[in-house]
């Protein structure tokens, strides 16, 4: 094992598919000689080349398009969005195009493509560079939606993501680049749609992913000293789903909080409430299903009023003993 | 007069960045910001020869933009270090100022909305018969890329609209040099498809751009439709906080120093014998002044309160 940071994971999990499989190339803006807005393609432009590490134009809706297309015809594209919140400059090709290819076309094409781009908070970069758009993206059948919470994640899950035959949105966490982990020096992959028990307990369940999985685990800490005990569930993919471990923590602790950073109101939290109340987990519950998200608000640039936007520790230990 | 605005707003916008970036490197600027320091106569030049009633789209890179406009600095710093006293009540931040109370819509965070917006204010300039109001959208090179900007441009054009595209030709967008995301690096000719008449001007020539500015209004508020301006500039500072340089030479950087729009003007000035050196020297002084006071502002304001946070999502 090694400690690396996030970011090296993902640097680590492109360089290691990249050497693999020929197939594999990376584009987005400034990504060569500046190695992306966070510096994660740090190295790569030396290893692999203009050929392979493209800079493009700020020409979104052409390049995540030229993705699918190469996709199409057996490329393996890896493309970086800037800011995930430019994914709504190119919607239409990540809704209307990479999703529904393989579908319409009877089966005839895959768009084994993976978008990477950095998403949420926390950084003081307003309104249009601090969002969590994962809810929207898990809305549209034919996409797969990744969020990694750890570095050993991180790499695991790309490097699956990379593999995988359909169009991956593999979302960032951008306070969580510079943390640090181990990972395993030898290779290995995390299946897609299995989620991780990162804390097991007894009391409550706490679903989350992303960034507010430490925050989830810090809360699960300070719960512990007043004798409540925990158990937090990494979904790591919002699609697909492991509804298994979902039910079943939550049979085993009967009480549950969703967690995510994403605004609440039609956050993929409703989603995973609603999959609970129509499992059989909901006759198990001693609570009603509670979530916390971010306020309706669009995020503000002042760090105080941004972190009253979002959830923060000392909200998850008072949603929690709001529940027992 | 003109010359005599042009000087201070140049000079604010230098003060004003060279600040920022100094509050920056103590960490008392949260966030990130884009300076333009070296890009200065654009802003200058360009919206001098606007007149107040125009509507101003601005680029991330705007400080010197609202500033030409009319912005007052108090409250742009105000906005840096996000006091309830900002011109955006400490919500929008650096990469959002705007202040549409002087009609200058800001600086936007996703590249390529700017124009297609400023579409829409000069459409409704014209829906109300309004006459000698024209809309400006200022943009980088490398967002001239993005496909919003040649819908923009057809869009002015094919429904004749009063619109002067002003490009900021800075050579780099972000660290990519324009030859590796252009074939033709001649961004005017971008004008072209769109029957639309361009400009290509000096952008370290405050006086070139203003009278290239003056003829391109006039052409744009007299109904024949719009018109890009390409201002060839140089941007001395890094792109944002967390660039390294490394797309680029020291050297390069040092002979843009060489050729300050803001050097270049006094020595025009003075060699014209316009001002005296004592005169300009006064206004920089006076300048400098006013971004200090600017600061002291910004820092003994309040944080914004949180019973303002949910105010302004909805109208
Ligand atoms: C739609 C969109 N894509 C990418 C970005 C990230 N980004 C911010 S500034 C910038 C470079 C812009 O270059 P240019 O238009 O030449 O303006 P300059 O920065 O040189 O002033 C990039 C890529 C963005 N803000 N919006």
């Amino acid at each position: 094992m090694k400690e690396i940071t996030y970011a090296q994971a993902i640097n680590d999990a492109m360089c290691e598919e990249m050497i693999r499989d020929e197939t594999v190339f990376f584009m987005g803006e400034d990504i060569a000689e500046y190695c992306g807005a966070f510096g994660v393609s740090r190295g790569m432009l030396e290893k692999f080349g203009k050929d392979r590490i493209m800079n493009t134009p700020i020409s979104e809706q052409a390049f995540v398009g030229a993705g699918i297309g190469a996709a199409m015809v057996g490329m393996r594209p890896i493309v970086e969005l800037m800011f995930s919140d430019f994914m709504c400059v190119c919607f239409d090709e990540l809704v209307n195009e990479a999703p529904k290819m393989r579908f319409m076309f009877g089966g005839k094409v895959k768009v084994p493509m993976v978008m990477r781009t950095p998403s949420g908070g926390g950084t003081g970069a307003a309104a249009q560079h601090s969002q969590s758009l994962e809810a929207c993206l898990a809305h549209f059948p034919g996409l797969k939606v990744v969020i990694p919470s750890t570095p050993y994640d991180a790499k695991g899950l790309l490097k699956t993501a990379i593999r995988d035959d359909n169009p991956v949105m593999f979302l960032e966490q951008k306070t969580l680049y510079r943390t640090k982990g181990m990972v395993p020096e030898e290779e290995y992959t995390i299946p897609l749609g299995v989620a991780d028990v990162k804390r097991s307990g007894t009391d409550c369940s706490i679903i989350t992913y992303g960034r507010m999985v430490q925050m989830s685990l810090e809360a699960a800490q300070r719960l512990m000293e007043e004798g409540i005990n925990v158990e937090v569930v990494d979904i790591r993919s919002l699609v697909p789903l492991d509804h298994k471990t979902i039910i079943e923590s939550v049979r085993k602790t009967r009480h549950v909080l969703i967690v995510h950073e994403a605004v609440q109101f039609g956050g993929f939290g409703g989603e995973i409430a609603g999959q609970i109340a129509d499992s059989e987990a909901f006759y198990y519950l001693d609570a009603p299903i509670r979530r916390l998200g971010a306020l309706s608000c669009p995020i503000p640039f002042n760090p105080n009023l941004e972190k009253a936007v979002f959830p923060t520790v000392e909200k998850i230990v008072a949603q929690v003993k709001s529940l027992l | 007069m003109i010359m005599w605005q042009m000087w201070i707003d140049m000079h604010l916008a230098r003060y004003f960045e060279e600040r920022v970036q100094w509050l920056f490197s103590k960490g008392l600027v949260h966030g990130t910001t884009h300076l333009g320091i070296g890009e200065e106569a654009t802003a200058a030049g360009t919206i001098a020869a606007m007149k107040s009633q125009d509507y101003v789209f601005g680029t991330h890179r705007g400080h010197s933009q609202a500033i030409a406009k009319g912005i007052d600095v108090k409250y742009m710093m105000a906005e840096i270090l996000a006091r309830e006293t900002g011109v955006c009540k400490g919500k929008g931040g650096s990469m959002h100022i705007a202040d549409p109370d002087i009609h200058y819509f800001g600086a936007d965070g996703v590249l390529g909305a700017s124009a297609v917006m400023c579409v829409g204010t000069a459409l409704a300039t014209r829906k109300r018969k309004e006459e000698d109001r024209i809309s400006v959208v200022f943009f980088g090179d490398g967002t001239s890329n993005e496909g919003a900007t040649w819908e923009a441009m057809n869009l002015a054009a094919v429904w004749e609209l009063p619109v002067l595209f002003v490009c900021v030709n800075n050579t780099y967008g972000m660290s990519t040099p324009i030859q590796d995301v252009m074939k033709d690096t001649d961004i005017a000719k971008r004008a072209y498809p769109f029957g639309m008449p361009a400009k290509t001007v000096d952008g370290n020539n405050v006086l070139e751009i203003y009278h290239a500015s003056v003829e391109a209004r006039k052409y744009v508020a007299s109904g024949k439709g719009p018109m890009l301006l390409v201002e060839n500039t140089y941007r001395i500072s890094g792109h944002s906080k967390s660039d390294g340089n490394l797309y680029r030479t020291k050297e390069e950087i040092e002979s843009w120093k060489e050729k300050c729009p803001i050097k270049a003007f006094r020595m025009y000035l003075i060699e014209n014998e316009l001002f005296t050196e004592e005169e300009l020297d006064k206004a920089a002084k006076a300048a400098a002044d006013e971004i200090e006071q600017a600061e002291e502002f910004a820092k003994a304001s309040p944080e914004p309160s949180f019973d303002d946070l949910m105010n302004d999502v909805y109208a």
